[in-house]
């Protein structure tokens, strides 16, 4: 979230910093309680002592780490641990610098106390915005203790260094541990300082970039993990609740539960009335046992009187984007270069194709849940979010308390994907808690959590390019629609396109790419038809997941047109010059970076040869999400497509990543497997659409998400590099399913262009 | 009614309606949460449990009718939770949010009492009723082949890295 603050910080301008920024603060290393804190000082630097203001919380809680007595290093994360072991990685930055043991590492996983300033994990940001500051904190620690051993030793800091959670001076060394039992150190460092802190050069790094296992394993193995669903606290009731048949705009005219009251264990059913809007219509069923819950609510019957959107379907928000695409005068111009419309008039002949991306589901397979209660006076809510801070003015204004009095107590995320992002789930428990006047522990039903979700909108985008008559690229148009998540729950966060209307950024990442292809006019439209019937979400890549499905299939058809390679055709127009030079610190080689991950890809992958009978292969390349942070990735998808049954089988994915600084290999790989398959299941297995206002498929009897048995054969490279370190839980995401898209081409000449491509769409393109 | 049957080895009694889901019961009755909610229908595996030392699917089975039989969760697989699967899973670095992986455990315990050293086919086959969201399946498969001592035939294994040579960097 500290980059939410930025983005809020700089709204005046409305330019984003693209420099993840030092604090404009000092850095303070006092003993306290438990041991030594570092911390970075919450305002200026102390003329009195740093010791001191730290016992007095006078510090940035967003990043600090103590050295106990007994050697342990605590490292306070703020982070949401959903799968990513962003601890692990987070960790492993500061103890590199500090020099510290890695046995002795722990992690501490912080609620949303407002101390700890705004919390929000997504965006794949957690390592790329906190690297350096972690590294200069990590650095002023080592510093102090080396200081400090030295004393205790009699030798000078000069002749000592750090290594192993030790001072080492010659043959002889002290411990961490000791320097904080017999030391007293009272440092503190003033932002220069800290900003001329020797970072260890790459070569001497000990932990980053090397194999460790994730901290957060062991735990999950076992059944000691502790995740929001399993939060209790004495004297709870649990809450199953009624969810309405439209999201917004539906009342209730009465609530009959006469046949509830014969079932053991139902107490009543609550009607909500929440001044948030965040769940109108909603009633509560409050229990004895989750049981009872479910077994009531089956036999209540609830009058609604349900919101205009009732009957829509998806048909309708996509024919709405259409019309929106066809009115010019909708929509903001995120670029807009000079020339285009020539390109056009003048064009010898243009390329000009339609895709479509359908519903999907977030299906997190925790079920979202929260805990609500009041102890001493104060709300607490026990349960998994990615965005503390997006819904703590929510939840006051629903409860009718001040922010500062609810804290948000953290677990594990059975699943994030950014549906925890949006925290609406926690509302309608801290209603029915209030309104009952005792801790109620609402759990959704998988029905109710895709009923409730914020799903990944249908899009609809248009896509023109223009040639000369020597089949050269002269100017190229993309025009997207969808509904905006960030508009619908955060809409401070929309910059301004070149037209001065404002555009969720999230809706249009993956679109500005990096090929010279003439002059780009890139339009982002929001369709108010979707986010009235549901609420957008941010879902795994968000945007550029839809936005690439038509860009690099777009690519390919290009391609085909001008009769090159696909990955030549690429290749040609990847070139770090002008606006696609690159630059420090995130995109240093800008274009190249990603013609070398193409390139790599070409080589290991088995691109050029011959292939069996209706199999094929396909390329996409993207740089993830952010132009601004880009992960350059390649993907080829290798398939094959049963002309008869119409049954797509994914062969292999081959995946060349460049992300910079690799901070933790193991997790980094195991988040490029993951986001691949996602983006392949959403292209293959998944997907639903809206009916009568709703998500058509609510579990896994019709919502399908690839198992075991269709997970292709995976190879995954890393482009080695000490380059800025970028994210990396999405953008694989985003390049498998235009790969599989172009293969399905390759092997048997049909063009995809809706997603999730289902057998009878190859049957029906096959016979046309 | 009173429904009594053994839990991880213990008699346990719970008072609790016949149509109560063993699940629930485990869960917010006896205290037990390492065996978690998905689905509700029997289809993502992650509420797996032992039925009498067989793999079975908790929220569809209900309380009546585990009278007098014998239940093991994820927390008595093993008393210590060293149980060689667990071990593997730790060893593959298998979970990513965890939330599936008793599920996927407990299921794969059953695996290998009927195949003890399974091929890739068989693997997916028993383990397709288990669905990870995170799809970190070729680390579970990785695991369960760690487990049983037989050979992986896909490519899991550790990061690679590629050093591109300079003139590759470079605009040429």
């Amino acid at each position: 979230m500290r980059k939410f603050a930025k983005y809020l910080a700089n709204s005046a301008t409305e330019q984003a910093s693209d420099t993840p920024r030092l604090s404009r603060r000092g850095f303070l290393i006092g003993a306290a309680g438990a041991g030594l804190t570092m911390a970075f000082a919450s305002s200026g630097i102390p003329v009195a002592s740093a010791a001191k203001s730290i016992s007095e919380g006078a510090f940035e809680p967003t990043i600090w780490f103590q050295v106990r007595p007994d050697g342990r290093v605590i490292v306070n994360i703020v982070e949401a641990e959903m799968g990513q072991h962003v601890g692990t990685a987070l960790a492993r930055i500061v103890a590199d610098e500090l020099e510290a043991d890695w046995n002795d590492v722990e992690l501490h996983y912080v609620d949303s106390d407002p101390k700890w300033g705004l919390m929000v994990t997504g965006g794949s940001w957690s390592v790329w915005e906190n690297f350096d500051k972690l590294s200069r904190a990590g650095a002023a620690g080592r510093t102090a203790l080396i200081e400090e051993g030295a004393k205790l030793m009699g030798v000078s800091a000069g002749q000592c260094q750090a290594r192993g959670s030790q001072v080492i001076a010659g043959d002889r060394a002290i411990s961490y541990a000791d320097i904080v039992r017999d030391g007293n150190i009272d440092r503190s460092f003033s932002e220069e300082e800290l900003k001329a802190m020797p970072i260890k050069p790459p070569q001497e790094r000990r932990l980053i970039g090397e194999e460790s296992k994730a901290l957060d394993i062991p735990d999950k193995t076992d059944g000691t993990a502790l995740y929001g669903l399993d939060a209790t606290v004495e004297g709870m009731v649990y809450g199953r609740p009624l969810v309405p048949p439209t999201r917004y705009g539906t009342g209730i005219n009465s609530v009959d539960d006469s046949k509830a009251k014969s079932i053991p264990g139902y107490q009543q059913t609550l009607v909500l009335d929440d001044a948030s809007g965040t769940v109108p219509g909603w009633a509560v069923v409050i229990a004895d046992s989750v049981h009872a819950a479910n077994a009531a609510a089956e036999v209540i019957k609830v009058d609604w009187a349900a919101g205009k959107t009732a009957d829509v379907s998806e048909q309708q928000i996509l024919d709405e984007g259409r019309r929106l695409i066809d009115d010019a005068s909708t929509g903001a111009l995120v670029v807009n270069e000079d020339g285009v419309d020539n390109a056009f008039s003048s064009a010898d002949s243009v390329l000009e194709q339609e895709y479509v991306t359908h519903s999907v589901l977030h299906f997190q397979l925790e079920p979202v849940n929260a805990l609500a209660f009041q102890k001493d006076g104060r709300w607490e809510i026990h349960t998994g979010n990615q965005w503390q801070s997006l819904i703590l003015p929510t939840l006051a204004k629903a409860l009718g308390e001040k922010e500062d009095n609810i804290v948000m107590r953290t677990y594990l995320l059975g699943g994030g994907f950014g549906r925890r992002l949006n925290g609406d789930y926690c509302v309608p428990a801290a209603l029915a808690a209030k309104q009952l006047g005792k801790p109620v522990k609402l759990v959704l039903t998988r029905e109710d959590d895709s009923r409730f979700d914020s799903i990944r909108s249908p899009s609809v985008q248009k896509l023109r390019m223009a040639f000369d008559s020597n089949g050269q690229v002269l100017g190229m148009e993309h025009h997207a629609t969808a509904g905006w998540p960030t508009k619908a729950m955060a809409p401070f966060f929309m910059p301004k396109g070149e037209n001065g209307e404002k555009f969720d950024p999230f809706s249009i990442h993956g679109a500005a790419h990096w090929y010279s292809l003439g002059a780009h006019r890139l339009r982002a439209i929001s369709n108010e038809l979707a986010s009235d019937t549901f609420r957008p979400g941010w879902l795994r890549s968000v945007g550029s997941g839809w936005v690439n499905w038509a860009l690099e299939s777009f690519i390919d058809e290009a391609a085909r047109k001008t009769g090159e390679d696909a990955i030549e055709f690429r290749l040609s127009r990847l070139k770090a010059e002008g606006k696609n030079a690159g630059s420090a610190p995130n995109s240093v080689g800008g274009a190249n970076r990603q013609a070398t991950v193409l390139k790599r890809v070409r080589e290991i992958s088995d691109w050029g040869k011959d292939m069996p009978a209706d199999t094929g292969l396909g390329v996409a390349t993207t740089y993830g999400q952010e132009r601004n942070m880009p992960t350059w990735t390649a993907c080829v998808a290798r398939v094959h497509v049963n002309r008869d049954s119409g049954k797509v089988t994914l062969q292999k994915l081959t995946l060349v990543t460049d992300a910079g600084t690799i901070v933790h290999p193991d997790g980094a790989l195991a988040q490029v497997e993951g986001a691949a398959l996602w983006g392949a299941s959403m292209a293959l297995h998944e997907g639903t659409e809206i009916e009568q206002g709703e998500v058509r498929d609510t579990n896994l009897n019709t919502y399908t998400p690839m198992r075991m048995r269709d997970v292709p054969e995976i190879q995954a490279e890393f482009i080695k590099s000490t380059e800025t370190a970028v994210g990396l839980g999405e953008p694989a995401t985003t390049v498998v399913g235009p790969a599989i898209g172009n293969a399905i081409f390759a092997a048997a000449g049909v063009r995809m262009r809706t997603i999730p491509i289902r057998p009878e769409d190859i049957l029906a393109a096959l016979k046309a | 009614m009173t429904i009594q049957f053994q839990l991880n080895g213990e008699a346990m009694s719970l008072d609790v309606p016949e149509d109560t889901p063993l699940l629930w019961a485990i869960r917010d009755h006896a205290g037990l949460t390492g065996t978690k909610f998905g689905c509700g229908i029997g289809m993502c595996g992650a509420c797996t449990v032992h039925l009498n030392g067989r793999a079975t699917r908790s929220c569809i089975t209900t309380m009546g009718s585990v009278s007098g039989q014998q239940i093991t969760t994820i927390e008595g697989l093993d008393q210590d939770g060293e149980h060689p699967l667990q071990q593997a899973w730790v060893d593959a670095q298998a979970p990513q949010c965890g939330y599936c992986q008793s599920g996927q455990i407990m299921q794969a315990a059953t695996l290998l009492q009927d195949f003890p050293k399974p091929t890739d086919e068989q693997i997916n086959q028993v383990m397709s009723g288990n669905l990870c969201r995170c799809m970190a399946y070729v680390r579970i498969r990785k695991a369960i082949h760690l487990a049983a001592g037989s050979s992986d035939s896909s490519s899991a294994g550790s990061p690679q890295f590629y050093e591109p040579g300079q003139e590759e960097m470079s605009n040429a």
